[in-house]
């Protein structure tokens, strides 16, 4: 548990003295911070329309999905390519430890980012009556964390398959576009096993249900077995190389 | 302390250490010695227990390498031959991240320390990315020792670094190795000369020789030889040394002095001295010479690659 946190905390400081982290942070907070003002502006136009925290998450969502590969690629690749793997695999630390440490320290990270646009709710309560909805607000960032949780562990899983930063980056892309959009259209097809393919993909448990305030248990289960398949992942891929 | 028997690295088909055994008691330094390729860093990396052994036995400090890994590691110190370092970390956080792993208390403290140690204390908060290669090898050693190992393995310690670094390095082994166990490669010679109780010669994944430097040299070499140099002409005095009981050969070297080679066995050198002073030569040097490690490593490593062609 130590290990896990010592090396947390220097995964975290690392982010802040890592070039891409402060271009995707900018870039992500831009983002959301520009719609958010759009969102207030088209609600001040036109009448009857309440914003709403979750239609922000969405887009956070998506950010979130383009950005993270690059945020994780590095993470144990980079430590592969310098070297510095070897001082880790010899220091008295279990693998997992190592890889669980490794994604802590990212996941707080993006953890960091979520925070700051805590400030929207705040704004938008000043804006909105009769107020916010509180069950679909503290839903819809229980989802955002949880969706973070679960691709910064699939995106730390792949970097410690590769050495190659890129190889990492590209690979966590696909398998996250792959769970995002593409398992879910067998669903429509088939008739049967229809629901194992509904039940895979991400936009069944975070944008139609978590977002929408629906939060169920099989939505909680979906994103901790996607954390651990991606700490296991990472943790078989570094025994391995050892074994190589 | 490290005791290695039968120890077998394959990788994928290629086999890089074709069951090599040796040991290395508590106190002792024991130098690692072999051309590049032939298996030094392969054991290094296994005894550490970076990656675990195709066949065969090893264990660290009493613990066995791939059932109680952790234990070993614990008990470790390693500077890999890339010495690798965070380059955007200062020497002093570098140090700490290391202890924290280690759960070393007072981890601050002890990461400061271990950096006096190795002379870089006015440099604790600079970033080690601009250090040069002697400063990186030299906090390479002070993360190796940061929490007092039992057994320290260092992979090409004193590689890059000028002359004065080196002299300082090996004198820390030397002192690290009175109370502990060091393991360490070169393939510098003298430097294995200098400052081992044993040396291990490796060579295409086999340990072709195993024995302390002296001897090592009159073991190869069966003989010892003996320099002298005389004032003024000597023209002669080859063929009267030649006359001496026991002596195998004499040669007069270019610069002017003899070299005379005699058998183990038989002391030459008294009657050999007698002869010179009774010719009425004026005696300037008596010096003996041993065969350099460098002449046995050649030898060794030369008969290994013919006997393998033959057989």
């Amino acid at each position: 548990m130590r290990n896990i946190w010592t090396i947390a905390r220097r995964e975290y400081d690392q982010y802040f003295i890592s070039p891409i982290a402060y271009v995707v942070a900018v870039a992500i907070l831009f983002m959301v911070g520009g719609y958010f003002a759009f969102l207030l502006f088209y609600a001040n136009q036109q009448f009857g329309f309440v914003p709403e925290i979750n239609q922000l998450n969405d887009l956070f969502a998506f950010l979130l999905l383009l950005s993270i590969p690059a945020l994780t690629m590095r993470v144990l690749a980079d430590e592969t390519r310098t070297g510095t793997i070897e001082l880790l695999l010899t220091a008295p630390v279990r693998d997992f430890e190592l890889v669980a440490g490794k994604w802590l320290g990212s996941f707080m990270f993006v953890l960091t980012l979520i925070l700051v646009t805590g400030i929207y709710p705040v704004i938008l309560r000043s804006q909105v009556t009769p107020g916010l909805d509180w069950k679909l607000l503290l839903s819809s960032y229980l989802g955002l964390i949880l969706l973070a949780g679960a691709l910064v562990a699939i995106g730390v899983g792949f970097s410690a398959l590769f050495s190659n930063q890129v190889t990492a980056f590209i690979s966590t892309l696909a398998i996250f576009i792959t769970l995002w959009w593409l398992i879910g259209i067998p669903a429509n097809v088939l008739t049967t096993g229809s629901e194992f393919f509904r039940y895979m993909s991400i936009n069944t448990h975070f944008g139609s249900s978590i977002n929408q305030g629906n939060l169920e248990l099989s939505n909680l289960i979906y994103f901790f077995s996607l954390i651990a398949v991606g700490l296991f992942t990472g943790t078989v891929a570094i025994e391995v190389r050892r074994w190589k | 302390m490290i005791q290695v028997n039968g120890l077998i690295k394959d990788y994928g088909s290629r086999r890089a250490l074709n069951a090599i055994s040796f040991h290395a008691n508590q106190g002792e330094i024991v130098g690692f010695l072999g051309p590049n390729g032939a298996g030094k860093t392969t054991t290094m990396r296994i005894l550490t227990g970076y990656m675990p052994p195709t066949e065969g036995e090893v264990t660290v400090a009493g613990y066995d390498i791939v059932e109680e890994s952790l234990e070993v590691r614990k008990r470790v110190g390693y500077l890999p031959e890339t010495v690798p370092l965070y380059n955007d970390m200062t020497a002093l956080d570098y140090l700490r991240f290391m202890a924290d792993l280690r759960h070393i208390p007072n981890s601050e403290e002890r990461a400061a320390e271990a950096l006096e140690n190795v002379n870089l204390g006015n440099r604790a908060n600079s970033f080690v990315g601009s250090f040069s290669k002697g400063m990186r090898q030299r906090v390479g050693l002070a993360q190796a020792l940061l929490h007092r190992p039992e057994v320290l393995i260092l992979d090409e310690p004193t590689i890059g670094l000028d002359p004065n670094q080196v002299v300082e390095i090996r004198e820390l082994i030397r002192e690290i190795g009175k109370d502990r166990t060091v393991l360490f490669s070169t393939h510098i010679l003298s430097e294995a000369q200098q400052i081992c109780d044993r040396v291990l010669i490796i060579n295409k994944g086999k340990i072709v020789a195993e024995d302390t430097p002296e001897n090592l040299q009159s073991r190869l070499t069966g003989a010892q030889r003996v320099v002298i140099r005389v004032r003024g002409e000597s023209d002669d005095l080859p063929a009267k040394i030649k006359k001496v009981k026991g002596i195998r050969a004499v040669e007069t070297k270019p610069d002017g002095s003899i070299e005379f080679e005699f058998s183990a066995g038989q002391d030459a050198r008294p009657q050999v001295a007698k002869t010179v002073i009774q010719g009425g030569y004026d005696l300037l040097e008596f010096r003996p010479v041993g065969m350099s490690l460098e002449e046995i490593f050649l030898e060794l490593t030369r008969d290994t690659s013919t006997g393998k062609k033959s057989s």
